[in-house]
Formats: C-alpha cells, sequence, structure tokens
C-alpha cells in the first residue's frame, strides 16, 4: 500500500482542521434544509423567505447581528439532518436551528435541540408530533392535520355527501388520508372508498379510473407536489372527469402555481385547502408577492411563507427577550406570540409550540388569462387537531 | 368494452413512455457496451431544450422535437470525444463512476440555469384530452406516444439491421480489431452512435416530460427505469427494448388497477422473475 | 497487483511455497501502521469534525464490506444497502424494545443481516453481470417498500421513534461532540478491518480472487465457487449490517433511507472513488469522498454536486485504478525513477 496511505491521511485531516471563532454580538441561525436534490425547490422557497425577512427588517435585532449558516441534508437523511444539526452548534456556534422541510430530518434534529436546549424553528415539515419531541421547538408552517381535518368537515359541511380518498403511500400521505377521513366522517359524510398509491407514481389513470368507478360525490387526492400534479391532471383529463361537476379535493401542492400551468383549463373547479397562497387578498400580502417578485423573480409559496414567519418568529423572540439567546429564554419569548403575516393573523400556541391560523379553502378559477387559487372560505384560528388527541 | 382494455391501454401506453426514454440507452448500452448512467442527463437536457423553446420562443411542441433530438445528439458526441472514447476498453466501473459524475455536474447546472422548480408545460390542445372509443377513453397523447414509439423502432430496426452503417456498427462491436482491419473507422462509427443513442434519449426526454413533469433531479429520478427496461430486454436488442417496455408498462397499470397494494412493488417484482427466469434479457445475445 | 500475485500465487506449487506467499501477503508494512495511528488525530486536531468522522468511518465500514464481494470476488451490487438497513433497523428495534445496549446491539444486528445475506446469497451466487447488478437492486428496492409499508414496525416514512443508545460500556455517553460516536466507529471499523484482512490473505481469501479473475475456470480445479460466493457474501452482509447498526446506534435515528437505492450507489461510488480490490480503497474513498462533500456543500449548500462531480471525473479520468490505484502507480514509478537515477550515478 505504499507511503502514500499515512499521506492521504494527513491531507483529510488538515482539510478538516479549523473551526471557527464565535462572535459574541451576534446570533447565528443555522439552517439546515433541502438545498439540493430532489426537494431542492421546497429549500430554495423556505430560504428566500428566510432571506428577503432579513433584507426588510434589517440584518440587526436587539442589538445583535444576524448570521445565516446553511446546511445542505440533500434529500430524506436523518442522521445527516442530525449530525448537520450537531455540527452547526458545535462546530459552527450556531444559536438557533432552522429550517426543516421534511418530517424525518426534523424529528431526528429535534433530539438535538432537545439535548442541546437549542430554540428550533420548523419551517415547514408538517407532522403534528414533531413539536413534541424537543421543548425548545416551534413551527411556522402548518400541519397536515390542522389543513386536512378542517377540509374534511368543510366538506361534510357543503354538501358532498360521499368521497374517494387517494393518496401517496407514505408518511405525510397516510396522515393526511387519517385526519382527513376523520373531519369528513364527524362531519357526517361517507367514505365509499380509499386507496393509497406509490410515492413514485408518474401515472395515474387506473387509479383515477379506480375512483370513477365507485361514482362518489367528489374525490380527495394528497401528493406531495413535483411532476404529480400534472400527471394528476392528465389523468382526470383524459377519464373525463371534470372538476367543475364531480369535486376534486386537496392540498396546496395539488394546485401549486406551476401545478396549475402543467395542468391547465382542467384544473378549473379544483377544492384546496391552504394556509398561504400567493393570491391571498390583502394589502399586507401584496406588498410581500411585490418585494419577492423584485428579489426573486417569481412568486412565493406556503413554503416561503413558513421561512418568512419563521425568520419573524425569530425577530420578535430576540426582541421580546433582550437579546438572549438560550433556548429557554428563546422559546419562553416565542410562546403566545401573535402576529399579522402576509397568509393573515398567526399565533405560537402557548401549550404545543404550535401555529394557529387561519385556514383558506379554495377554489381553482380562470381570472382574465390566469388560473388562480380565489378563497371561497376561510375557518380562522385552527389549532392543530392532533396533538391531545388520542393516539 | 370491459375495463380490461383500458387498462391494456394505458399499460401500453406507459411501456411506450418508458420504451422513448430507454431505447437510446439499449443502443448504447446495448450495442456499444458501455455503461452510459448519464442517460438520462441527456433525456433531460432534450425536456430543457423543449420546454424553453415553446414557453420562451412560443414554438410549437412539435418543431421541438427535432431539436431536442439534435441537442442531445451534440451533446453526446462532445462527451463522447472528450471524455467516453478513452473509456471503451476500460472496466465498466470506471464507465459508472465517470458517467455518474456527468450526472452529478449536469444536475448542478440545471439547477443553476433553470432553477430547482418545475418546468411548466402545456401540450398543444389537438394532443391534449382523450377520445371517446366504444365505452373507452383513450387519450390522445397516449396514442401519440404508441405511435411515436412504433415508428422509432421500425426506423432502428431498419437502419440497424438492414443498412450499411448497421452493419458496419454490428461488425465493429462483435469484433473491433477485425473491423478495423476491414478499412472500417471505428472511431467515427461509434462517435456516430453515441450521437444516435444521446439523440435518442434527448427525443424521450422532450415527448416524457408531458407526463413526467421536467426538474433537474429528472436526471437521477428515472435511472432506475431505464436500467431495468434495457436489462429486461436484453442487451443489444432495440426489439427486446420494446417488448420489455410493454411487458412492465402493462403489468404497472394492471397492478393499479387490479391489485393497487402491490402497486409499488410490481414493477421490481416483475424484473426479478423476469431476469432470474432470463439472465440476459428477453432477447438477449449476450 | 492482485493478478500478479494470482499469478504467483499459482507459481508457488508447493504448499510451503505458498503458506510463505500468504506470509508474506499478511505482514504489516510501516505504511499501515502509520495510516491507523492518523485515524486518531482527529481526536486531537480536529474536535470539532468527530461527528463527522464517526459517520466516516461508519460508511469506511460499509464500503470494506462492499469491497470483499466487489474488489475481492467480482460481485456488482446496486442494492447492499439492503443489509446495511436491516442492521440498522435490528439495531433501533431492540433499543425500542427495551434494549439499548450497543455492543450486544452490533451482535443482533450483525447476525439479523447475516441471516439476509445468507439467504439471499443462494440466489446471488447463480447470476453474474447486469443480471446480478438488476437482482441486487431489485432486492434492495422491495426490502425498502417493504418497510415502508410495515410501518407498524419501522415507523414508515418518519423513521423509527423513540431509539435511545444507552453509554458505552456503561460509561460514555453518546455526546453532542461526538468523542464517543467516533471512538465507537474507529474501534469498530479497525477490528473488522483486521478480520477482513485476514480474510482476504487465506486461502479462502485467494479462491476468492480467483473466482473473480475468472469465474468459469474455478470450479474446473475444484473449487467450489458457489459456495465460496455464499460465505463471502453472508460476511459482507454480516460487516455492513454492524455499520448500519452502529450509525443507528450513534445517532438514535433510523429511516427508509437507511435501506435506500441512494445509500447503495454512494458506497459504490466510495469505493470506486477510492479503488476496489485493496481494503484500503472502500476507506480512502469514504474519507475523499465524504469530507469533499461536507467541505463542498458548505462552501455552495446548492450546487455542490457540480463540484463532487467535477471531482468523480478527474479522479477516472487521472487515476483509473481509484485513488489509490493512482497513487501506487505514482509511488512505483518515483521509486523506479529513484533506482534508475541511483544505478546511473554509480558506473
Amino acid at each position: 500500500m505504499q507511503k502514500l496511505l499515512c499521506g492521504i491521511a494527513g491531507v483529510a485531516l488538515a482539510v478538516l482542521g479549523g473551526g471557527a471563532a464565535k462572535a459574541q454580538d451576534s446570533v447565528k441561525i443555522g439552517m439546515v434544509s433541502e438545498y439540493s436534490g430532489q426537494f431542492a425547490d421546497t429549500g430554495a422557497q423556505i430560504d428566500h423567505g428566510v432571506e428577503l425577512y432579513i433584507k426588510q427588517h434589517g440584518a440587526t435585532v436587539a442589538g445583535k447581528k444576524i448570521e445565516i449558516i446553511r446546511k445542505d441534508t440533500g434529500g430524506i437523511a436523518p442522521d445527516l439532518a442530525k449530525r448537520l444539526s450537531q455540527e452547526v452548534i458545535v462546530r459552527d456556534h450556531a444559536d438557533i436551528l432552522g429550517g426543516f422541510s421534511l418530517t424525518p430530518n426534523a424529528l431526528a434534529s429535534a433530539d438535538v435541540s432537545a439535548q442541546a436546549k437549542k430554540f428550533m424553528v420548523v419551517m415547514n415539515a408538517a407532522t403534528s408530533v414533531i413539536t413534541e419531541k424537543s421543548p425548545y421547538i416551534a413551527r411556522t408552517s402548518s400541519t397536515t392535520p390542522q389543513l386536512n381535518y378542517t377540509l374534511g368537515q368543510w366538506a361534510a359541511k357543503n354538501g358532498i355527501k360521499t368521497i374517494y380518498t387517494m393518496v401517496s403511500n407514505y408518511g405525510p400521505g397516510i396522515d393526511a388520508e387519517i385526519w382527513f377521513q376523520k373531519g369528513f366522517k364527524d362531519g357526517g359524510g361517507t367514505i365509499v372508498g380509499s386507496v393509497r398509491f406509490p410515492v413514485a407514481s408518474p401515472d395515474f389513470s387506473s387509479f383515477i379510473q379506480a375512483a370513477k368507478d365507485k361514482n362518489p360525490d367528489a374525490i380527495y387526492i394528497w401528493i406531495p407536489g413535483g411532476a404529480q400534479p400534472a400527471a394528476v391532471g392528465k389523468a382526470l383529463a383524459e377519464r373525463g372527469i371534470d372538476p367543475k361537476k364531480t369535486k376534486i379535493l386537496g392540498q396546496d401542492a395539488l394546485a401549486s402555481e406551476t401545478a396549475l400551468k402543467s395542468m391547465g383549463d382542467i384544473a378549473i373547479g379544483m377544492i384546496t385547502v391552504s394556509d398561504y397562497d400567493f393570491n391571498h387578498q390583502s394589502p399586507m400580502n401584496k406588498a410581500f408577492v411585490q418585494a419577492y417578485n423584485d428579489q426573486y423573480h417569481r412568486n412565493p409559496d406556503f413554503f416561503s411563507i413558513g421561512g418568512y414567519d419563521g425568520a419573524h418568529l425569530i425577530y420578535a423572540a430576540l426582541k421580546k427577550d433582550g437579546g438572549k439567546v438560550d433556548g429557554d429564554s428563546l422559546i419562553n419569548a416565542a410562546k403566545g406570540l401573535s402576529w399579522e403575516s402576509p397568509r393573515g393573523p398567526v399565533m405560537i400556541d402557548p401549550q404545543t409550540r404550535d401555529i394557529v391560523q387561519t385556514v383558506y379553502i379554495r377554489r381553482v378559477e380562470k381570472v382574465g388569462n390566469q388560473l388562480l387559487n380565489v378563497e371561497i372560505d376561510a375557518v380562522p384560528h385552527v389549532k392543530d387537531p392532533a396533538h391531545g388527541a388520542k393516539k | 368494452m370491459p375495463p380490461v382494455f383500458g387498462v391494456l391501454f394505458d399499460g401500453i401506453a406507459y411501456g411506450m413512455l418508458l420504451f422513448l426514454m430507454s431505447v437510446g440507452l439499449s443502443v448504447t448500452l446495448g450495442m456499444m457496451n458501455f455503461v452510459n448512467l448519464a442517460h438520462c442527463s441527456f433525456a433531460m437536457l432534450g425536456g430543457y431544450v423543449t420546454v424553453t423553446l415553446m414557453n420562451a420562443l412560443g414554438w410549437p411542441f412539435f418543431a421541438t422535437l427535432p431539436v431536442a433530438f439534435i441537442a442531445g445528439a451534440v451533446a453526446s458526441i462532445v462527451l463522447e470525444r472528450l471524455f467516453f472514447r478513452r473509456f471503451y476498453n476500460s472496466n465498466e466501473l470506471n464507465q459508472c463512476l465517470l458517467t455518474i459524475g456527468i450526472v452529478f455536474v449536469s444536475i448542478a447546472a440545471a439547477a443553476y440555469i433553470y432553477g430547482t422548480d418545475q418546468q411548466p408545460m402545456q401540450l398543444p390542445p389537438y394532443l391534449q384530452g382523450s377520445i371517446h372509443f366504444r365505452g373507452l377513453d383513450l387519450a390522445v397523447y397516449r396514442l401519440f406516444l404508441i405511435a411515436a414509439a412504433a415508428l422509432i423502432t421500425i426506423v432502428l430496426v431498419v437502419t440497424l439491421e438492414w443498412t450499411r452503417f448497421g452493419a458496419q456498427v454490428r461488425a465493429a462491436v462483435n469484433n473491433q480489431r477485425m473491423a478495423r482491419g476491414l478499412g472500417i473507422d471505428v472511431d467515427t462509427l461509434f462517435g456516430f452512435t453515441f450521437a444516435l443513442g444521446g439523440g435518442l434519449a434527448g427525443l424521450g426526454g422532450a415527448l416524457a416530460i408531458a407526463m413526467l413533469g421536467l426538474d433537474p433531479s429528472f436526471a437521477l429520478t428515472y435511472l432506475i427505469y431505464v436500467l431495468i427496461v434495457v436489462s429486461v430486454g436484453g442487451l443489444g436488442s432495440i426489439a427486446g427494448s420494446f417488448a420489455a417496455a410493454m411487458l412492465l408498462g402493462v403489468a404497472d397499470m394492471a397492478g393499479e388497477y387490479y391489485i393497487p397494494a402491490l402497486s409499488s412493488v410490481l414493477i421490481y417484482l416483475v424484473m426479478l422473475v423476469m431476469i432470474m427466469w432470463r439472465p440476459s434479457g428477453l432477447f438477449g445475445r449476450r | 497487483m492482485t493478478s500478479d500475485s494470482i499469478a504467483a500465487a499459482a507459481r508457488e506449487t508447493a504448499p510451503a511455497g505458498a503458506r510463505d506467499f500468504l506470509r508474506g501477503q499478511i505482514r504489516w508494512r510501516w505504511s499501515e501502521i502509520v495510516f491507523w495511528l492518523a485515524t486518531l488525530l482527529p481526536f486531537v486536531l480536529a474536535p470539532d469534525y468527530l461527528v463527522l468522522a464517526s459517520q466516516v468511518a461508519i460508511s469506511a465500514l460499509f464500503a470494506l464490506s462492499l469491497d470483499l464481494i466487489l474488489g475481492f470476488s467480482g460481485i456488482v451490487s446496486l442494492g447492499h444497502a439492503a443489509y446495511f438497513g436491516v442492521g440498522a433497523y435490528t439495531a433501533g428495534l431492540i433499543s425500542v424494545w427495551g434494549w439499548g445496549e450497543p455492543l450486544t446491539g452490533l451482535v443482533v444486528a450483525g447476525i439479523a443481516a447475516g441471516l439476509v445475506g445468507y439467504v439471499t446469497s443462494f440466489v446471488i451466487a447463480r447470476f453474474r453481470h447486469l443480471a446480478l447488478i438488476m437482482i441486487t437492486l431489485g432486492f434492495g428496492l422491495l426490502l425498502q417498500e417493504a418497510a415502508n409499508s410495515a410501518g407498524w414496525l419501522t415507523g414508515g416514512f418518519n423513521g423509527l421513534q423513540g431509539i435511545h443508545t444507552w453509554p458505552l460500556l456503561g460509561k460514555f455517553e453518546f455526546d453532542l461532540y461526538g468523542y464517543t460516536a467516533y471512538a465507537y466507529a474507529l474501534a469498530g471499523l479497525f477490528l473488522i478491518f483486521l478480520v477482513a484482512r485476514r480474510i482476504i490473505h487465506s486461502p479462502f481469501g485467494l479462491a476468492l480472487r480467483g473466482i473473480r479473475e475468472n469465474g468459469a475456470r474455478m470450479p474446473a480445479i475444484g473449487a467450489p465457487t458457489h459456495s465460496h460466493i455464499r460465505t463471502i457474501y453472508t460476511i459482507a452482509a454480516i460487516i455492513a449490517g454492524i455499520a448500519g447498526a452502529m450509525l443507528t446506534q450513534s445517532t438514535e435515528t433510523v429511516s427508509l433511507e437507511a435501506l435506500g437505492f441512494q445509500r447503495s450507489a454512494d458506497v459504490l461510488v466510495m469505493l470506486i472513488l477510492g479503488g476496489t480490490g485493496k481494503l484500503y480503497g472502500g476507506i480512502i474513498g469514504a474519507v475523499v469522498y465524504m469530507v469533499a462533500r461536507d467541505q463542498f456543500a458548505g462552501l455552495n449548500p446548492q450546487y455542490w454536486y457540480f463540484w463532487i462531480g467535477l471531482l468523480l471525473i478527474a479522479v477516472v479520468m487521472f487515476l483509473p485504478n481509484g485513488i489509490l490505484g493512482g497513487l501506487e502507480l505514482l509511488a512505483e514509478s518515483a521509486k523506479a525513477q529513484w533506482a534508475k537515477s541511483k544505478w546511473a550515478k554509480t558506473p
């Protein structure tokens, strides 16, 4: 093996050497998020949200300078997410953890937050249980039960009697199925059938056919986004299902901006539930969308707002506790904070540290030349129904 | 007609989509024995070319297809001259590492140029919707995919089996030294073959994005499916890939309709059974 | 080098000669000793990087396990994470069920992975080339889907929750800085490396290399090819399982990606990058790949893929037998140059 083996070891160690010195008057936010890979767009939008907030409100808060350190998990990789969280605290001396668009990664990093007593802001991952894993976690996005239970109840109240549900066969999809069905049944509706399709499914026509065979009032579809909304739209069109007659229900990703562009007019009439859309009508949101477009040349989405409000929560908590950065001070400051966000009024629940917010029911309509999500109903002050619910 | 025909139709169309994505690899891996894991990067290039021409320049869908083919061909011939040709006689592990490196670079480059979001893509109206035929909904785009796949198969088989070019390629693959001895310019020939494979990948990508969507992870996401089609079909056989794609497509769609609980594993199960039954593929020569 | 050694081995027909050959192979070189001493340096030089170092050591162990089947027996696998994942989940499950002691956890995880490896080895031994690659790939994907469906057992997509690893030897907590994790992973890597080294330099190891070089001819000289392949495949599965268990125990997490295609592909890349069939190749590859990734991703979290891709292309263009192979070549030519110049100076 020659003498060079030791040389290599030496070089590797030299690369490893060198830490960072801690500046006293700065607050470092370690963003552990998906900057590359399949979920890179989610990571990018969250990051835009955080960055824009800092740009608009100045990089100094409570006399301290805010610094962002970005760590890329590259996708679903809890071991890596946990390591990056450890490293960003140990190596880069981060005071606050942020980011987290995927539940497995957030759950793994929650351990670090608990162990190191660091404030952690979950800016997207939507499984209820995350905030229960560490007493220092707060969430600024939404939870799957919060949105889907609300949609289920809304559907039952609005004249829909029978529903067929179809969801991606993995954690978040199953979570959505359970809570939507629960909401719908609690409201008196009947589930006439359900299917869980493979996460990577590129073609939905057979599943849609099976749903059509049952002839329900509405079909509920939950997919993670990406390329799939377009595939769903295509399958609906081919199977001759018109969302204006057989109602199509779903969560935000089904009718995201790119999804609508790819689906075209077949999407008209789809009803989805969300906590944010760039088409939300309020002066504050208009200004936010404008600023976002000026900076990033695209519209913000529900990922962006999670990052934007996440940054707000960090700023507000720091202001309230006078710039103290330890986990206990920050989480105590965060509990019960409420503010006006571009999405509407939001609050951090003092008991669960989860977000309480208005949940919007929207319908896809053609406004001018553009397909938009138009709000048709809003349920104010929705808490996550899963916290404290019997498991 | 009973729903089984609808499922069969969808399955065949899905299979043809798989075929269009993988036929280029069937040429490079199957005929030239070059493990080109960057195959889907060429497909991704074709996809981005089509999307850019349609959305930014307003070209009609059909006009973009030849450009996607040419883009894939040019890119692959450039890479072939720069890198691949040095590895024809190297072991397959080095080919893997080289082409995986290219995949990584292509993903980062796509993310840098186009951003990480899904590229919206709207088919022209005459390719949308479906035709009603005796109680079946036959989607127009699926009919189009089937026709395209059939056409490409015929052209390829004719080119590779019945033309001078095809005979030379087969000779060069079977025995390089002998082919050189007969005065065949093997270097140029392999360059052209590689361009053909890359061009087909670009075209396949352009045709597939309407169904599969397009973002930078495209280069890796569909690689497994493509490998499955080529290996089940058998190396060196265009017809084998065609048959394998059809089989896998029908099995997948039938599984989704009749046994949804198994649908996520069905394609892998079918692959395992097929490969154990015929290790060198359906129509494999080696 | 290895094909030479086989030729050399073949030339030695007398049993005593073969013994001497093997004995010569197994002697420790001083470069190896320095290498292993150098692995202790992170404790002193880079205490902030110990968590990374622990995961590098675990990946190195995983790559070593792949090297045993790929580098020494010619079995290309695109599904090796299956055994890593079985080990990882086994260690996680026994912890969730109330037994968090790490060392016994490793043993149980190794046995579980070994059992799965033994059962699958009957299929593996029958196939070669592309068919073998696709079978390993398919098996890995099937297992991952099965783990996804068995959410009641594995926790599904969210990963297994509630893993708690007890202090190592009853004393050392797995700390935030990774001191315990690195010591644990390094000790495991070293001990298993010793075992692997012994196996490779045994008559059985020589027979494996014969299978790699010419699988058809080995049965002709009376070597039981299939049973040899089954044995080494099972050993490799056990080691992969132990690596997986170490990752679970030191991070207290395990999720579906432990079984995933990505992990299988990553370990293959690391091994080829370092150099196959050299025992140290996987270790060097893991160090270079993971440190490079960490540094590139730190500098450029969105586009680090670009730089790591360039690294792979550069290595394969300029060092066709991996980093280690290239370095060996350089060292040999330097040695030859040196010898020649000395010879030239003394007329």
